[in-house]
């Protein structure tokens, strides 16, 4: 347990504070959160964060209560694990997800954590991790599919002061930096992380210097208690007392041979508290895929959706959580023994969002979406040059894949776009002009979404023609189980790849795996997958429908899906359509599922090999 | 005699502002505008200053014109029909848009995606690649290429942005050539012109937007000519650009994309000129109207230029004059959500219909106008009595955010939502100033538009940016811009280089090419080039993205990369020990500055008795106090106004705060500071 030092002990005076005080505090915290962002994404050298924003930033109460953030970390659990004395100046790093309590969870993330100090005592904590492209290890990208243990996904930071009153801890970061591919990446960034936690920091004591520590603090009570408050309320409104729902999601493997892996959350109401219970989850994989979830983690996924609904102003922090208890069964998939391989837990973090989609929209209309793009898959590309200026000079290419939102009940799902917030595309003349590929297609696959009122977003099919002889590696999901359909709307298409080998062969590839040699003129396609759709696809706008076959999102045979045909030039048969849709309602019995998952694991085991092209993965049992 | 005569078209008024060139003599005059045809507001304008001057139409040797009719094709969506051809492969480029979603977690849940602006109906792919060199990989197959153009026949404009054009421009010159032969009489934008940089989103996108807008810019910049040469007024036509400089109207018509931000700009460059008369040239500037508020930052006379310019949910990459947009107004509607009891202002807007309650027009949402009706700072009705105000609905609609908030009156939540509608203001200095390494105190704070001058001297006290600048009349602000602004042009491309691996005569090559370019330009159009200004877009080696850094060519590669240290460690607080790329390159040229004598104002002294029209109460920190009135037209140079006071003109309204006062410049700007330390 952290000892923090404050040579001030005066004790504070909680203060009324007046509504429009509060709201402008909460409005120069929103501020401050955003600029932290900023100098991040403007300085960092390493793609995952420079091009694609994987990073998420956080400010905390002086008891470690997020208020303001977007993605929790939980510093309470950071400080309980760390030994020593906490003062000013000091800047505290890890990388290690057992050591914080999965305050983050894997090693890749690199999480700063500093105390804001005003008049000698803490009036908060400034965080943020980022995702490291590399940190040493096996791999190019420290993201080995087959690990086993934590031990092979490089270094694992323990919690330690890289700077000690002010002074950078420069033999630590040395050995650090020793151990990974690109220390000039992981430098910059590192650099990005304190000095937009030290923004964060400035802008606090600016607004304590405003409107003097006491009114700040008591405001930061005020903000986190209205939290409680809303969701108290809402709690009430949208729960049934003693009602349990349940959902359940899969991730399809886990890279080294075993899934699916259930995943399985369940929601109970007794009086104004809910229990999150994740009992039902299958055990920790053997494989990296592990998401070990931090307790306030859930609390605030969950709040996401409910609160984001309720007043999407609000600002987010942790002021509901005493009214959510949480159970994690030791040694599931969400909590894992040490030393069990977390890299490739993004599909897990995502999938949260199906899960809570699901379960939490049985209740509410206005939240249920159909299954999205709910990952982040990982496409990695390294070696050296073979010959030319650059001869011999590494390259390593860490990317991010996009793929098909869901329907919502607002409307389509966009086609190859990003579920997570801030996460942009690395433009193909950026890629063409720093690795040695070409791009020969970048678009979206029609007919990948799921067909409905709203249709599922496509998934996207990146073509990438290799010019120098490396290595890749891939992570990614869905290719298995499907994204859901919902209110009648069906399934998105599943995931695919594949390399087109210079010798005009074809190997499909799962979509977990890594040191994969490629030779120049070998082309990969990365094929994500589309979102569900959401609504009867009966009661899509012919015209529409044709609209899109002549946009080249849907094609002619995939428009029969909505009942409707076209002619060769995309214009609606009005006739044959009619009879189309009526002819397909009348083989229709009884009401359209909520859910439509596709067929039943079994059979989607069975025909695993036939349809995929890869073998069926061995299902995980407790033991 | 000649004379120059400023153009600034408004929603309500159209302001003409006429100077004489040797004297530096002005005279004014407001019509309404048309907006079905600005150009008929426009000439009536002229009409009238010149026979308020006494001169005859043909004196004016200069037309300069700020215009929003490219703004408003892409606000209300109704620009042309844009055909785009892509390599094959991306036809989707515009559908994907980099993939980015905006908002938060779960942002996606209630995220309507815009429709691009080309169609994927109009949109084809030809085969053809250029690498990332320029070397031509795949050469353009020209019978598929006029296949494919053939499709688009209906489209109003067309759009060709290959990859890697901005490395080799070969094949979309060919394509430009093609489609001249298969489209006749449809404008072409080509993106190796538009915008010769790397990133395919990006450049296909400005280059969409380009035509998308072209076809009404150039329908309303020819007919204004045809109109003003048929009316006998001899002058040159000019548009003021985003960036602040002004184009020829045939520049302007080859390149509508960088005229987005012109009535913006115009804001900013008249702000610039009136507080230059007041001896100021370090500037925040702050123009709030009904819906939201620009802001900008000013330093040693000129603009911040950004690389973006950003009109709704537009964001294209065309260099604009740096204004922020905060969706704060006159008009913001202010609401406690039931769950949080906090009080929200805006984004919501009442716009001009049905409008404040207080404008009697229907509207019963309570909005920031209302507020300062309820405080009484909007003693008088406005617009020079177009609008009178109903003071009984405008407190109706303020009570209800007293009820949902439990305070016990009216005035407490009026100065609630001018607190919080000010926060949200001072967001947006703080964006220009703060977040970009700037302390505020440094600054003067010029504040006009409709609304501005009643919030200035709150922001002035948040800020601390003193003295605030409240200049006359906000239309003859932007007029004024207009006027005083010079000819410009720009030449820009991608370089890419590692400043290692370059050598300073390698380096000013590049930019003397780049001068040469737009100079030449200028010259084409009768202008002589005066100042060159350099500047160059740079990063660290592997980051994402760059700043923008100008220099003199002789201070070389040394001084390039320590002028980008120096930035990124004001803006970053740190910097790195790795080398620095030149992303992208840039010349910017300028004429002569026209001379403009400044505006006198009658001398008066300190005392501004004679102005006073009487007095009114008003709510300030938490009590009632009495406020004088006075009529702005009635102000003398040396008049002292001090607060609680309220000084009214026809287009806006100065609040003037207790502990401050306002002193009455030459030019007729009000600059209001503060009469003791605590203030």
């Amino acid at each position: 347990m952290a000892r923090i030092v404050e040579p001030n002990t005066t004790p504070l005076e909680p203060v009324d504070v007046d509504p429009v005080t509060l709201d402008l505090v909460e409005n120069g915290l929103r501020n401050a959160r955003y600029e932290m962002d900023e100098v991040l994404f403007r300085t960092a050298l390493s793609p995952g964060i420079r091009e694609q924003h994987d990073e998420f930033p956080l400010i905390a109460d002086p008891s470690g209560k997020m208020v303001v953030g977007q993605f929790g970390l939980s510093i309470p659990d950071f400080l309980a694990g760390f030994e020593g004395d906490i003062g000013e100046g000091d800047v505290l790093l890890t990388s290690d997800p057992y050591s914080c309590g999965a305050a983050i969870s894997h090693a890749n993330d690199w999480l700063v954590v500093l105390p804001i100090f005003t008049e000698g005592r803490v009036v908060g904590w400034a965080s943020m991790f980022g995702h490291m492209s590399d940190v040493g290890g096996k791999t190019p990208s420290s993201m080995p599919t087959d690990a086993k243990t934590i031990y092979e996904e490089g270094v694992v930071i323990p919690p330690f002061k890289l700077y000690a009153g002010g002074k950078l801890n420069e033999d630590a970061l040395r050995i650090i930096l020793n151990q990974v591919r690109v220390p000039d990446w992981n430098r910059a960034d590192l650099n990005g992380l304190v000095a937009a936690c030290r923004t964060a920091a400035k802008r606090v004591t600016e607004m304590c210097a405003r409107f003097g520590v006491d009114t700040y603090l008591s405001a930061l009570d005020a903000l986190l208690q209205r939290n409680y408050d809303a969701m108290k309320t809402l709690l009430h409104v949208v729960f049934a007392e003693g009602r349990t729902l349940s959902f359940t999601d899969y991730i399809c493997d886990d890279g080294v041979g075993y899934g699916p892996y259930e995943l399985k959350l369940s929601l109970t109401r007794t009086g104004d508290r809910v229990h999150l219970d994740f009992t039902g989850s299958s055990p920790q994989a053997i494989g990296p895929v592990n998401y070990y979830l931090n307790e306030n983690l859930a609390r605030m996924f969950f709040g996401i959706y409910m609160i984001t609904v309720a007043d999407p102003q609000i600002l987010w922090n942790d002021g509901f959580y005493p009214l959510v208890d949480v159970t994690i069964p030791d040694g599931s998939y969400w909590k894992p023994k040490h030393p069990a391989a977390l890299n490739a837990r993004n599909h897990g973090i995502g999938r949260v969002f199906d899960l809570f989609g699901g379960l939490l929209g049985q209740t509410n209309p206005a939240l249920l979406n159909a299954a999205g793009f709910s990952s982040s898959p990982h496409f990695m590309y390294s070696g050296n040059y073979s010959g030319g200026d650059r001869k011999g000079e590494w390259f390593q290419l860490y990317s991010i894949g996009f793929g098909g939102i869901p329907g919502r009940p607002l409307g389509d799902g966009p086609d190859g776009h990003s579920l997570w917030p801030s996460f942009v595309n690395i433009p193909c003349e950026f890629l063409e002009s720093y690795y040695p590929l070409r791009i020969e297609k970048w678009e979206t696959v029609a007919d990948t979404g799921g067909a409905g009122l709203h249709r599922g977003g496509n998934g996207v099919d990146v073509a990438y023609r290799f010019l120098e002889p490396g290595t890749i590696a891939i992570h990614d999901d869905r290719w298995l189980m499907y994204p859901w359909g919902v209110n009648g709307g069906t399934p998105g298409a599943r995931g695919r790849k594949w390399i087109d080998r210079a010798s005009g062969e074809r190997e499909v590839l799962p979509s977990k795996c890594h040191d994969v040699p490629v030779h120049p003129g070998d082309v990969l396609h990365f094929v994500t997958w589309g979102g569900g759709g959401w609504g009867d696809p009966l009661e899509r706008d012919p015209e529409l429908v044709a609209k899109e076959v002549r946009r080249g999102l849907v094609t002619a045979e995939g428009a029969l899906r909505y009942g409707v045909r076209v002619t060769e030039k995309g214009e609606v048969q009005e006739q044959e359509t009619t009879a189309l849709r009526d002819q397909q309602r009348s083989r229709r019995d009884g009401a359209l599922p909520v859910f439509d998952m596709g067929p039943g694991i079994e059979e989607i085991l069975a025909r695993c090999e036939e349809e995929t092209g890869l073998p069926a993965p061995i299902r995980p049992v407790w033991r | 005699m000649s004379y120059r005569l400023g153009v600034d078209v408004g929603g309500t008024f159209t302001d003409v502002l006429l100077v004489d060139e040797e004297t530096g003599s002005t005279w004014r005059a407001k019509t309404a505008s048309t907006p079905s045809d600005q150009s008929v507001g426009v000439l009536h304008g002229i009409d009238k200053v010149c026979a308020e001057a006494g001169i005859d139409r043909s004196a004016v040797a200069h037309v300069l014109h700020g215009t929003t009719v490219a703004t408003n094709a892409i606000l209300e969506g109704k620009g042309a029909t844009v055909g785009l051809v892509t390599t094959e492969g991306f036809r989707q480029v515009l559908q994907i848009a980099r993939s980015f979603v905006p908002g938060g977690l779960a942002g996606w849940i209630i995220w309507p995606k815009p429709e691009p602006l080309a169609d994927l109906e109009d949109t084809v792919e030809v085969p053809e690649r250029i690498g990332s060199d320029g070397t031509v990989i795949t050469p353009l197959d020209e019978e598929k290429a006029r296949q494919a153009l053939r499709k688009l026949h209906g489209v109003e404009a067309l759009a060709i942005s290959l990859i890697n054009a901005f490395a080799n421009d070969k094949h979309e010159r060919r394509l430009l050539e093609l489609a001249r032969e298969e489209l006749p009489g449809v404008e072409v934008s080509l993106s190796s012109v538009v915008l010769p940089e790397m990133r395919e989103y990006e450049r296909a996108l400005t280059t969409v937007a380009n035509g998308y807008v072209q076809p009404q810019v150039a329908r309303y910049v020819a007919n204004l000519s045809a109109k003003l040469k048929a009316e006998g007024v001899p002058a040159g036509l000019s548009i003021l650009r985003s960036d602040g400089g002004l184009a020829s109207a045939d520049a302007a018509i080859a390149a509508p994309v960088t005229m987005l931000l012109s009535g913006p700009a115009g804001g900013v460059t008249g702000a610039v000129w009136v507080a230059e008369q007041s001896g100021h040239t370090e500037l925040l500037t702050f123009d709030m109207g009904g819906t939201s508020t620009d802001v900008a930052l000013v330093q040693g006379g000129q603009a911040r230029i950004g690389r973006e310019t950003k009109v709704g949910d537009l964001t294209v990459r065309a260099s604009a004059v740096d204004v922020r947009t905060v969706g704060a107004g006159g008009g913001s509607i202010a609401h406690v959500p039931e769950l949080t009891r906090a009080l929200r202002v805006g984004p919501q807007s009442a716009g001009a219909e049905p409008g404040p309650a207080a404008y009697g027009k229907g509207g019963t949402a309570p909005t920031v106008t209302d507020a300062n009706v309820v405080l009484g700072y909007l003693p008088s009705a406005l617009a020079g009595g177009e609008i009178t105000l109903d003071r009984d609905a405008a407190r109706a609609a303020v009570q209800t955010i007293a009820d949902a908030m439990g305070l016990e009156s009216a005035e407490k939540a009026a100065a609630g939502i001018i607190d919080i509608v000010n926060e949200n203001m001072l967001g947006g200095l703080r964006l220009v100033s703060v977040q970009q390494g700037f302390d505020p105190r440094d600054f003067a704070l010029v504040a006009f538009g409709g609304a501005g001058p009643l919030h200035a001297n709150a922001l002035g006290r948040l800020t601390g940016a003193w003295p605030v600048i409240v200049p006359p009349s906000p239309g003859v602000l932007c007029a004024l811009g207009d006027a005083t602004t010079s000819a410009r042009d720009e030449s820009a491309r991608t370089v890419l280089r590692k400043l290692g691996d370059l050598s300073d005569t390698e380096l000013a090559t590049i930019f003397e090419e780049l001068a040469t370019a737009a100079s030449d330009r200028l010259k084409a159009q009768g202008i002589t080039p005066e100042h060159i200004a350099y500047s160059a877009d740079i990063r660290f080696v592997g980051q994402g993205n760059e700043l923008p850094v100008t220099f003199e060519l002789s201070e070389g590669l040394t001084g390039l990369a320590t002028r980008f240290d120096t930035e990124h460690e004001r803006l970053f607080s740190f910097t790195l020990n790795v080398d620095h790329e030149l992303v992208n390159a840039r010349a910017t040229v300028t004429g002569p500055r026209p001379r403009v004598a400044p505006i006198h104002l009658e001398k008066g002294d300190p005392d501004p008795q004679p102005a006073r029209t009487g007095e009114t109460p008003i709510y300030v920190d938490g009590h009632y106090v009495d406020a004088a009135l006075y009529d702005r037209l009635k102000l003398k140079a040396g008049n002292v106004i001090t607060g609680p006071a309220i000084v009214t003109e026809m287009d806006s309204t100065t609040l003037i705060l207790p502990g401050h006062a306002a002193t009455t410049d030459d030019g007729g700007s009000l600059l209001i500071r503060p009469t003791s330390k605590e203030a």
